[in-house]
């Protein structure tokens, strides 16, 4: 139960990592060509995507930004109390 | 790591320029109690900092400190935009124009360029905690001196209000991590 916990969770991690690159991307890629449109509807997926799954890993395991913290456990403040990411361990 | 809001926290609309004014509030953007300075303090020290919550509240104050040097830096850009020539002479702002022009550079208000050595990171929390109480009292002083300057101008008066009275609750942030976290550890016997 632990493994799969531990495997879903950081899968869902790296798929965050994965579709923020593409926001960081696409926002540069936009600032010097402002009339794309094709780029602003993929831009809009990925950023439609990556709400999803920020909303999904806070509700199951911790939230990685104050915006999320309403899908999160409300009996703990787990934005302090959970691992840093400079720890070394997420 | 970190995301923009295109945003000021407060509002920041300031109709007449004032170069005399800009020179001394460039002080919280690049002095030695200014806003860059509070920023890189905090989120320096959150690194080695042994508490979780505190650095917390290290990384959350620190990324405020960041929008405050956002306004400040747009307090100085509204205060030295559409200069005559002659208002930069008169003012002594000429000082500062000829090497930047009207670019936002970190300086104090004596000219003296910013340094990190206004600040520390000592790798220890009750240090570092007293250092960022400290820090918060001398910005909400020098706030205090700035607002003496600019009474006569409400567009300039009620930001740097605004971010003097955030001094005081940074103040009372740090002051509570100091006292909940590190007096339980075994920091105690230096912490009284």
């Amino acid at each position: 139960m632990n493994n799969r916990m531990n495997s879903e969770r950081e899968q869902l991690f790296h798929d965050i990592g994965v579709i923020d690159f593409v926001i960081v991307e696409m926002t540069e890629y936009l600032d010097t060509h402002p009339t794309d449109k094709e780029a602003m509807d993929y831009l809009s997926h990925y950023v439609c995507m990556k709400n999803q799954a920020m909303r999904e890993y806070a509700t199951k395991f911790s939230p990685l930004r104050i915006a999320d913290t309403d899908s999160s456990n409300h009996n703990e403040w787990k934005w302090a109390t959970d691992p840093w990411p400079w720890e070394g361990e997420c | 790591m970190w995301s923009y809001e295109k945003r000021l926290q407060f509002p920041v609309n300031i109709k007449k320029p004032n170069a005399n004014l800009a020179q001394v509030i460039i002080s919280q953007f690049g002095g030695p109690d200014g806003e860059l300075a509070a920023s890189q303090r905090y989120l320096s020290q959150r690194y080695s900092m042994p508490y979780r919550e505190v650095a917390g509240t290290l990384t959350d104050i620190g990324t405020e400190e960041l929008a405050h040097m956002e306004m400040v830096s747009a307090i100085v850009y509204q205060l030295t935009k559409d200069l005559s020539m002659e208002e930069i002479e008169a003012s002594g702002f000429d000082k500062y124009y000829v090497d930047h022009t009207t670019g936002l550079w970190p300086q104090a208000a004596g000219g003296v360029p910013f340094n990190a050595c206004v600040f520390q990171s000592k790798g220890d929390a009750i240090t570092d905690l007293f250092e960022d109480m400290a820090a918060e009292q001398k910005a909400r002083t020098t706030y205090d001196n700035i607002l003496r300057l600019v009474r006569d101008e409400p567009d300039v008066y009620e930001p740097i209000k605004f971010l003097r009275a955030r001094e005081i609750v940074h103040f009372q942030r740090f002051g509570e991590a100091n006292r909940g976290d590190c007096s339980k550890s075994n920091h105690t016997k230096y912490n009284h």
